[in-house]
């Protein structure tokens, strides 16, 4: 049977050919196939960059908004809805550069949702400047003396703000990409994939031969319960572990803790307001 | 000599922030309305928690009250600086009244509140005795006023609440005692059964009452009091509140809300709309309905964070990037923010465009009684479908309204993209497509103006001045006009400032002399209408000291604009 979430007539795609994120797709098509979700209850949303364009090619709903800022959206849609399934997608850029502020508070408040982010160590859309993954010494057309800011390490920085679901896989292993996200996904609480991916046209370093040197898979037996170690696993760079770092189910959720859902699992749009109760709040005012 | 003040009565109460003005006038604002008075309250404040100088004018009148005015009757200065900071408004007319041993003013009258305080037992009730003071002016019902006391601090102790009504009784007595004026202000029933809101209130009100159930914010003076006021609200009804990062995941996380269903508002002032105008524009491209309540402070940057100007216009105006259309309202009263809140949300929804409601810090501020608010009897019309296999969310029609579908509701796909999109909502390059798609969002600017709220037009019939203004003004230009009863004089204040209504040109054509009011510096709403009506207007009267225009300055600013018209 044809993938519901892939499209009758093929799309027109804009990545490169030999982009990893075509990998990403197929890996993230067979996910949400296999999860067998209700397709209408789905909801991607990214921001702007090449990875930014997935929800274009996924047959689902979406909200492809702007530049570094899906995940504000991203939160409000799962609070106003708690029944919608929703995957923020985006690039290094958007996610850790240009929403890392958002990054950093959509832990604090924990949604029942999924961050995808395709980490390829540059700018691919505005054509090859550093990214705030890009490793040291990476010559670009604006970083012309070499890259030599510190990296961002997605993995560390997620685990230190006890994100509740942390893992990194790389695209080239489609299968363990897409298992990875279906447990992301079902994952209760906010869950982050870091997706290694090459950049064919501006990465020339962080290749895909590149990225299978230098990452490894956790041990079967790896206990992702522990934070410390966790966290210093996360540590770890070149070689970079693959696999789910840190899970934990000890944190509730946003959606949990807002009051309207306390008593009533109702999704708002299906609410309304009584007037009684406003003409109420007008006469306190007496 | 003993000086008379019939019917209108202006109070300023003048002290350190922390001082307890806001308690005295809190405590003054419920009771004498209760007792059948009109009652007004603004306040200005220092940027500051604790220290400076800060002010509460308070109007206690026969009649209705809504403006500002420069004349103090009878000033209740807290601390020494007190007199120095009002400055002129404090003249030989104004009565000084408070601890003189505290405050040092030679030609005041000592009502030694702290003192009566201490005697009832701890210096913490010289507020109250303040209020009882200014009730026995009054000469208010001093046991009404005193049992008032005592249910005003139902959360205290019952020693607590027993040592205030006493104070009060004690402070009652004190203004009982005082020769020097004699205050007649009618009492009625009226007031009694009136609500007492400020404009923040009306504006959330007006909130909750369009159904609003998603509410984010990032403080801000003078925007936070609707969010705080939301907040409370999130108690009792079904909103959700979040307080957002900044600005920038403010606007970002509405847009969300909206797009899955919810009725989203954002509050903010002139420096957090500059950081949410990027949303802005992608609401206008996903076409989503927006709600955004900007209240105004003088800029540029941090300006005067805790004064008042409508200097933000051009701003709500054109920020954000490309042409896209938008609504913006100004209420003038209470009454009309209540509304025209409401209203925002309807058009917003309806047209599925941003709408904003702009008003100042001096019209968050201020505080007056006004009749019960209707309730709408049916709950808003959501304008909201439930799709079908084949929905498409940008569908083209001949309004430029294509029927709003939320994901997760119907069997169709719901996709907004903020680049150029195609009817179902995915990218496009093509130019053909990019000229549909600006056409059908263009034409709702032609349905925005054809809603558009009337100016109101007041005054001479056969007018040959006519003063125009805008939002927060419009209580000061009416009781400045009211007072100098000039013949051939009309107002005309717009509430909704774009589109500008239709039927502006026709009124400002018939008037040989237009003259226009606005608090800020380059006269931007005039700008706005003359280009808009092809009219010139060239007599401005504007004020961008941070301050809002008095009754007193503009009955002299106008009367002298009419006269160099004639």
């Amino acid at each position: 049977m044809a993938n519901q979430y892939d499209f009758e007539h093929k799309p027109d795609i804009a990545w490169c050919p030999g982009c990893g994120d075509f990998m990403i797709r197929k890996a993230l098509l067979s996910a949400l196939d296999e999860l067998n979700l209700e397709r209408e209850k789905v909801v991607l949303v990214s921001g702007i960059g090449q990875a930014a364009k997935m929800p274009q090619y996924v047959n689902t709903s979406f909200f492809n908004g702007l530049h570094g800022r899906g995940l504000p959206p991203a939160t409000a849609i799962k609070a106003c809805n708690p029944e919608l399934t929703v995957i923020a997608v985006g690039g290094d850029g958007d996610m850790y550069g240009e929403g890392g502020n958002h990054f950093l508070h959509v832990t604090r408040r924990n949604p029942d949702m999924t961050l995808f982010v395709h980490d390829n160590m540059v700018y691919g859309l505005t054509k090859g400047q550093g990214a705030p993954t890009s490793r040291p010494g990476m010559e670009t057309p604006v970083q012309v003396f070499g890259v030599f800011e510190k990296p961002v390490n997605p993995m560390a920085l997620a685990i230190s703000l006890d994100v509740t679901f942390v893992a990194r896989v790389f695209c080239g292993d489609i299968e363990q990409t897409k298992e990875i996200m279906k447990r992301a996904i079902r994952h209760k609480g906010f869950a982050l994939v870091d997706i290694f991916q090459p950049c064919v046209s501006f990465n020339k370093i962080n290749t895909l031969a590149w990225f299978k040197e230098n990452t490894y898979y956790l041990d079967d037996g790896w206990d992702p319960s522990d934070r410390a170690a966790s966290f210093a696993k996360a540590l770890e760079e070149e070689p970079f572990p693959l696999g789910v770092l840190y899970e934990s189910d000890h944190r509730s959720t946003f959606e949990e803790n807002l009051s309207v859902y306390k008593k009533d699992r109702t999704p708002l749009y299906r609410r309304s307001r009584d007037s009684a109760a406003v003409a109420a709040e007008i006469r306190a005012k007496v | 000599m003993t000086r008379t003040i019939d019917h209108d009565l202006v109070i300023v109460l003048a002290g350190e922030a922390g001082q307890g003005i806001q308690s005295i006038e809190s405590i003054l604002s419920s009771f004498l309305k209760k007792s059948g008075f009109h009652f007004y309250s603004t306040s200005e404040f220092m940027s500051r928690v604790r220290g400076g100088t800060n002010s509460t004018e308070i109007r206690v009148s026969s009649r209705r009250v809504s403006a500002f005015r420069n004349r103090i009757d009878l000033l209740i200065p807290l601390h020494a600086e007190a007199v120095a900071h009002l400055g002129n408004r404090v003249t030989d007319e104004t009565l000084i009244l408070g601890d003189k041993a505290a405050v040092k003013h030679e030609s005041m009258i000592d009502v030694p509140f702290t003192q009566i305080a201490k005697e009832t037992g701890s210096a913490l009730y010289a507020n109250t005795v303040a209020a009882g003071c200014i009730c026995g002016l009054l000469k208010v019902d001093a046991e009404e006023g005193a049992s008032f006391m005592y249910d005003h601090f139902s959360t205290k102790t019952d020693e607590v609440r027993e040592k205030n009504r006493e104070a009060f009784l004690k402070g009652y007595e004190a203004g009982t005692a005082i020769e020097a004026v004699r205050i007649q202000i009618t009492a009625s029933d009226t007031p009694k059964g009136e609500v007492m809101l400020s404009g923040s209130d009306a504006v959330s009100l007006g909130a909750l009452a369009a159904g609003c159930d998603y509410m984010c914010g990032y403080p801000m003076s003078p925007a936070t009091g609707v969010l705080q006021n939301m907040a409370d609200y999130s108690k009792r009804h079904d909103i959700i509140v979040e307080q957002v990062e900044d600005e920038v995941g403010v606007v970002n996380m509405a847009l969300g809300a909206w797009y899955a269903g919810a009725r989203a508002f954002v509050t903010t002032s002139g420096g957090g709309f500059a950081l949410m105008t990027e949303g802005i524009s992608l609401a206008g491209m996903i076409e989503s309905p927006f709600v955004l309540h900007l209240a105004q402070r003088p800029g540029p940057a941090t300006g005067l964070p805790t004064r008042t100007e409508q200097g933000d216009l051009d701003l709500v105006l054109y920020g954000g990037h490309g042409d896209f259309p938008r609504v913006i309202l100004a209420p003038g009263t209470l009454e009309e923010a209540y509304t025209l809140t409401q209203k925002a949300f309807a058009l917003a929804e309806k047209y599925q465009v941003p709408a904003f409601i702009l008003t100042d810090q001096y019209f968050v501020d201020t505080r007056y009684n006004v009749p019960l608010f209707g309730v709408p009897e049916t709950p808003p019309d959501r304008h909201i479908m439930q799709t079908d296999p084949d929905y498409r969310r940008f569908a083209l029609t001949g309004s430029g309204i294509s029927p709003r579908g939320i994901p997760g509701y119907g069997e169709g796909l719901v996709c907004a993209d903020s680049d150029e999109h195609d009817e179902s909502g995915h990218i496009t390059e093509s130019m053909d497509m990019r000229v549909r798609m600006v056409e059908k969002r263009k034409k709702k600017h032609a349905a925005l103006l054809a809603e558009a709220v009337p100016p109101t037009l007041s005054g001479a019939d056969n007018y040959k001045t006519l003063v125009i203004c805008w939002g927060s003004t419009k209580p000061m230009v009416a009781e400045a006009l009211e007072e100098l009863a000039l013949p051939d004089v009309a107002m005309l204040h717009f509430s909704q400032v774009f589109p500008v209504p239709a039927g502006a040109a026709a009124i400002l054509e018939k008037a040989e002399h237009i003259v226009s009011v606005e608090n800020n510096s380059s006269a931007q709403f005039t700008r706005l209408l003359a280009t808009e009506t092809g009219i010139p207007i060239r007599h401005t009267i504007l004020k961008y000291d941070g301050l809002p225009f008095s009754v007193e300055e503009l009955a002299e600013r106008l009367s002298s604009a009419v006269k160099e018209g004639k």
